[in-house]
């Protein structure tokens, strides 16, 4: 790659969110997803003769909240139109959208970049519009089949201003994206099932330039990781061709995961005029200030917000707080485990130890944890009240775990209560260094190294139960003589 | 205004319907009359004139998010002209928009 | 006299007093279909099993006295509108085969009321056309000469009504085919305010014009049929949701002091002097009945025809789009590929006439036209629009000729569509503002009717029945019947 420093990246991602409501965006057949082909697609789904759309209005309120939270303007009136052309997972041979005043316009998101940076991207628009269905290609020999079930699942498009310069940073854009339609539970965000879909748009410049150059579109990204190799690809590609004397093409290219490379679809030159008209089967919608205000009101705290009321309030560190609050089911787990503990550094240390590397080795989602949040609250109060040590803490973890017991329970049945009674401790000292004479006469001739070894053999006499802190103590007293 | 035979080909393209060679000057004719009416629009002053989309003044109603359908697909697949396993069957899509 | 010759409100009281019975009205109808309509071609369906059952329904209702607002009546749908388990063609190949799965909501609501479908009628293709010669299933004949057209779309339920051949029928208006094929076959049809009766389950071919209406003997009969088809509709996103007055009270109010205007450039037009004779005729009749007449204008009325052919095929260059042959209808024989499947679906299965207007639709909508045709046409939209606002403010209703001569020869028009869109220059202004229309029969000429056309505000459907019923109640042209 030659000249990588002269050359910038012009990104833009447009994100199809799908709304997480229980019927569809105009009809009244179920959203739910892995049923049987076609029995999730009624008359109007299916683009009958003389069916007519009729608008879910918990699809406004989703688009609100995500407006509210993408810092954007709410139009009112906002209306639909239609976007034609032919293709057999649309049934109507057009899809339902938005044009020219879509629901949600103008705004922006702030993203962290690895560097602890704050980039500002800007959001042009995000619209309403319907999914389509699927097309199946295997066991039809030479044909395709066509499930429905999918069309007519409504859809947020976010639009975003091509502000974004790297592969890095649409990552960082797009997990912020993902982080808030969770947050505001208007989906469930999962790239892998469709739940949210990314498409790149990228060119290319030498640095300087003021004029874009031309873009591609990379679709079929379906993963964080693949978004950012999708782009490191194309921005390469470009690159490579301008600078070997070839005009970039504007077109549209599909991500291969297997070979890591973009190729272009195979598609007609004028196959996109989609020749965009307003919906005369429905009205513009109006949204009442009311409305949207006590929207406003109920929106729950973003990751933003809560990330820096994290870092003031529990006074965790910037990387603590970041990572706690990017999910809002780990980040509402966090906070009941404190509420039990009332320890939040200690607190978040486990959760972002022991704790996810469980959830992690057995590929769990926190909603199906084998330990509550009160359970951990109370095993870290035990430690923080010096019941057992941390390193005990460890081991009843495991067994809270594995047995869904109470730390309480486990800590009693296993005898596992830390030793703290200081004649207790001295005696095992005094054991200790009466059956080591021998390092007893090194350490106090110079060999330093060697306290670690008597705090060892503390720890075994005491079966690990000793409080680590007060055997350090008393062993410094007992080795100055 | 006329159409030029780019223009009706790209059209007849756009709209999916064949029209073959034999059809075309007749079509294309009839079509640049019916173009012919519409020089009556550049005619008209429309400076500040609002589009009217819908012959109503009125804001779109909405629906509750419940499931209101049942499965009907034997019903709604009786008129179906190719069908297996429930999928609606086409020729081989290779690729297109989504 | 025959049961067929009694109007609906005739056939309704004396299903009421037990004159007769609805299984024997009934059959009276489906008789005479079996001998008059193969002449006439006005039905593309006639459901007898069906209509024999739910007039026996009828009559046992009658019997338990618990009869329903319509019971008995037999009417015939226009085959625009869907009927669950019944063919509907929409008078087209695509959907030559089509048994619609759910029924739509005017149809519903009449078989609530108790109403008896004899069948579906014949129509043009998709409602596109005004004489009823671009249906798949044949030319439909003017009752009154058959070697005339019905007009259309609504040709089949027009033909259909003036044979007697049913009670009355249930049509649609676009840019006006209620009106004008009810001025051609000498009855009384109604286009009501855009969103008074519900587009769901009526196949669409432009939404922001179409409308479901009625086609009856008289304005009484109509105005019967049109408080049960009209309401809101939760299903149709559209449809007004403002309580529907009785319209067969309404038709009896007052009209003496009624301001009727006469939009003089409508009457600057080139018009036959038999069509002007019987409009001036009529505007006297008026007169005598107290109303007071006045000169109008629409500056902008010269607009009309261009905007309603622009947007009328563009709106309709997207709803036929979902005719490709892959969930329903006709499909091509032996598609190589996608593109040929959509490309000969398409082609083999609608006729010239709709070919003509998705291409014109799709073009007016295409990138660099979009601005000079789409949005220019939707702007002079508004300007006709605003004509009727200025006009209603110094009148009632509006009153011009329906059409611009009486019924032509079959055959007359076919090769020049602009003169058959012609046919349309009076009715189509009040679609496009969304306002209700009724033409109702006011002359003769060489045995062939004409037709008298009052446009009234939205939503005062009552004003122009009253206007039109008084003027039943003064003149007989209504009473007129073609002898076939």
């Amino acid at each position: 790659m030659s000249n990588k420093n002269q050359w910038e990246a012009v990104i833009g991602l447009e994100i199809h969110v799908q709304l997480s409501t229980n019927s569809k965006l105009f009809s009244g057949a179920s959203t739910n997803f892995g049923a049987p082909p076609n029995t999730q697609a009624c008359n109007v789904d299916l683009a009958m003769p003389g069916v007519l759309p009729v608008l879910n209005e918990e699809v406004l309120k989703m688009a609100v909240k995500l407006g509210i939270a993408l810092n954007a303007n709410i139009n009112s009136p906002t209306s639909f139109a239609r976007k034609n052309y032919f293709y057999p997972d649309s049934p109507k041979g057009y899809q339902i959208s938005q044009m020219d005043n879509p629901i949600v316009e103008g705004g922006f998101l702030d993203i962290e970049l690895e560097d602890g940076s704050v980039k500002r991207i800007g959001i042009t628009r995000a619209h309403l519009e319907e999914d389509a269905g699927k097309s199946l290609h295997e066991d039809f020999e030479g044909q395709s089949g066509i499930d429905l079930n999918r069309a007519g699942t409504p859809l947020i498009e976010i639009v975003s201003e091509p502000e974004i310069s790297s592969p890095e940073e649409a990552v960082a854009y797009l997990k912020s994206i993902h982080s808030i339609i969770r947050y505001l539970d208007i989906s469930d965000g999962n790239m892998a099932e469709g739940s949210m879909r990314c498409d790149a748009n990228v060119s290319v410049r030498k640095i300087g330039t003021a004029e874009l150059g031309t873009r591609t579109e990379t679709k079929n990204v379906n993963s964080f990781r693949f978004v950012e190799k999708a782009i490191h690809y194309e921005i390469n590609r470009q690159i490579n061709e301008i600078e070997s004397g070839n005009r970039i093409i504007q077109e549209t290219r599909l991500y291969d995961s297997q070979k890591n490379t973009t190729r272009p679809m195979r598609s007609k030159e004028f196959a996109n005029d989609y020749r965009y008209f307003p919906e005369p089967d429905l009205l513009p919608v109006v949204l009442e200030d009311e409305f949207i205000s006590s929207i406003k009101e109920s929106m729950p705290e973003l990751p933003n917000e809560k990330k820096i009321r994290f870092t003031e309030f529990y006074k965790l560190s910037e990387y603590d707080s970041s990572l706690l609050a990017a999910d809002k089911d780990l980040a509402d787990f966090f906070e009941e485990v404190v509420e039990e503990s009332e320890s939040p550094k200690l607190s978040a240390n486990w959760i972002m130890g022991e704790f996810l590397a469980e959830l992690n080795k057995e590929h769990l989602d926190i909603s199906k944890s084998k330990v509550t949040s009160k359970q951990l609250g109370v095993l870290i109060s035990r430690i923080e009240d010096s019941t057992i040590s941390g390193k005990i803490a460890k081991e009843v973890f495991e067994k809270m775990w594995d047995s869904s017991k109470d730390a309480d329970d486990i800590i009693r049945d296993q005898g596992l209560e830390q030793v703290t009674d200081l004649s207790e401790i001295e005696a095992m000292v005094e054991k200790v260094i009466s059956e080591n004479q021998d390092q007893l006469e090194k350490y106090l001739s110079g060999k330093d190294r060697l306290f670690g070894f008597f705090v060892g053999q503390v720890m075994k006499e005491s079966q690990g139960k000793a409080n680590p802190g007060q055997v350090n103590q008393i062993l410094k007293q007992k080795l100055k003589k | 205004m006329s159409l030029s035979d780019k223009e009706l080909k790209e059209i007849a393209y756009l709209a999916r319907i064949n029209v073959d060679e034999v059809s075309f000057p007749a079509l294309k004719g009839e079509l640049d009359q019916i173009l012919g009416l519409f020089e009556k629009l550049n005619l008209a002053n429309t400076d500040g004139i609002e589009a009217m989309s819908h012959p109503l003044n009125l804001s779109q109603p909405t629906r509750k998010d419940e499931v209101s359908e049942v499965n009907q697909r034997e019903k709604l697949q009786e008129n179906a002209p190719l069908v297996q396993s429930g999928l609606f069957l086409v020729p081989k899509v290779i690729e297109g928009e989504n | 006299m025959e049961l067929n010759e009694l109007t609906l409100k005739q056939q309704l009281d004396g299903l009421k007093d037990s004159s007769f019975s609805s299984t024997e009205l009934t059959q009276d109808y489906l008789k005479r279909i079996k001998s008059k309509d193969p002449s006439i071609n006005s039905y593309i369906t006639v459901t007898e099993e069906l209509a024999l059952k739910q007039a026996k329904e009828s009559d046992d209702r009658y019997d338990k006295g618990k009869a329903l607002a319509l019971d008995g009546i037999p009417i015939a749908h226009k085959d625009i509108f869907c009927t669950e388990d019944v063919l509907t063609t929409c008078g087209s190949k695509m959907l030559s085969n089509f048994k619609a799965p759910y029924s739509s909501t005017v149809v519903s609501k009449l078989f609530d009321e108790g109403v008896v479908m004899l069948g579906k009628t014949n129509m043009d293709e998709f409602a596109m056309g005004s004489s009823n010669e671009t249906s798949y299933f044949g030319e439909v004949k003017n009752p009154w000469n058959l070697d005339y057209v019905p007009g259309g779309s609504s040709g089949g339920s027009a033909a259909c009504v003036a044979a007697r051949l049913a009670s009355a029928a249930t049509a649609t208006d676009t840019g006006g085919s209620i009106r004008q094929p009810a001025a051609l076959c000498g009855l009384t049809g109604i286009k009501p305010t855009y969103g008074r009766v519900s587009r769901y389950g009526m196949i669409a071919f432009a939404s922001s014009l179409d409308q479901g209406g009625v086609l009856a003997r008289t304005v009484e009969d109509a105005a019967i049929l049109l408080t049960s088809m009209s309401g809101h509709d939760p299903k149709d996103s559209t449809s007004l949701n403002i309580d529907v007055p009785n319209y067969t009270e309404e038709i009896d109010n007052n009209i003496a002091g009624l301001k009727i205007g006469l939009p003089k450039e409508f009457f600057e037009q080139e018009i036959p002097d038999h069509v002007r004779k019987s409009t001036e005729e009529a505007i006297e009749v008026y007169k005598d009945l107290g109303a007071e007449i006045e000169e109008i204008s629409f500056p902008n009325i010269d607009l009309s025809l261009p905007v309603y052919y622009v947007l009328a095929p563009a709106e309709c260059s997207a709803n036929l789009s979902r005719y490709d042959g892959v969930r329903y209808g006709f499909r091509c024989a032996d598609p190589k590929n996608l593109e040929d499947l959509y490309m000969r679906t398409r082609d083999e299965g609608f006729g010239s006439e709709v070919k003509r207007r998705i291409l014109i639709g799709t073009y007016a909508l295409s990138a660099g036209y979009y601005d000079a045709y789409y949005l220019k046409a939707q702007k002079c939209r508004r300007l006709i629009a605003n004509d009727f606002t200025e006009a209603f403010k110094s009148v009632d209703v509006i009153l011009s000729p329906t059409t611009p001569g009486t019924a032509f020869k079959t055959g007359e028009k076919t090769n020049d569509p602009i003169d058959m869109y012609l046919q349309d220059i009076f009715t189509i202004p009040a679609n496009l503002a969304g306002l209700p229309g009724i033409s109702i029969p006011c002359g003769s000429h060489n045995g062939l009717p004409l037709g008298l056309q009052l446009v009234g505000n939205s939503l005062e459907e009552g004003k122009l029945l009253s206007a039109a019923h008084h003027f039943q109640k003064v003149t007989n042209w209504h009473r007129e019947l073609p002898e076939l």
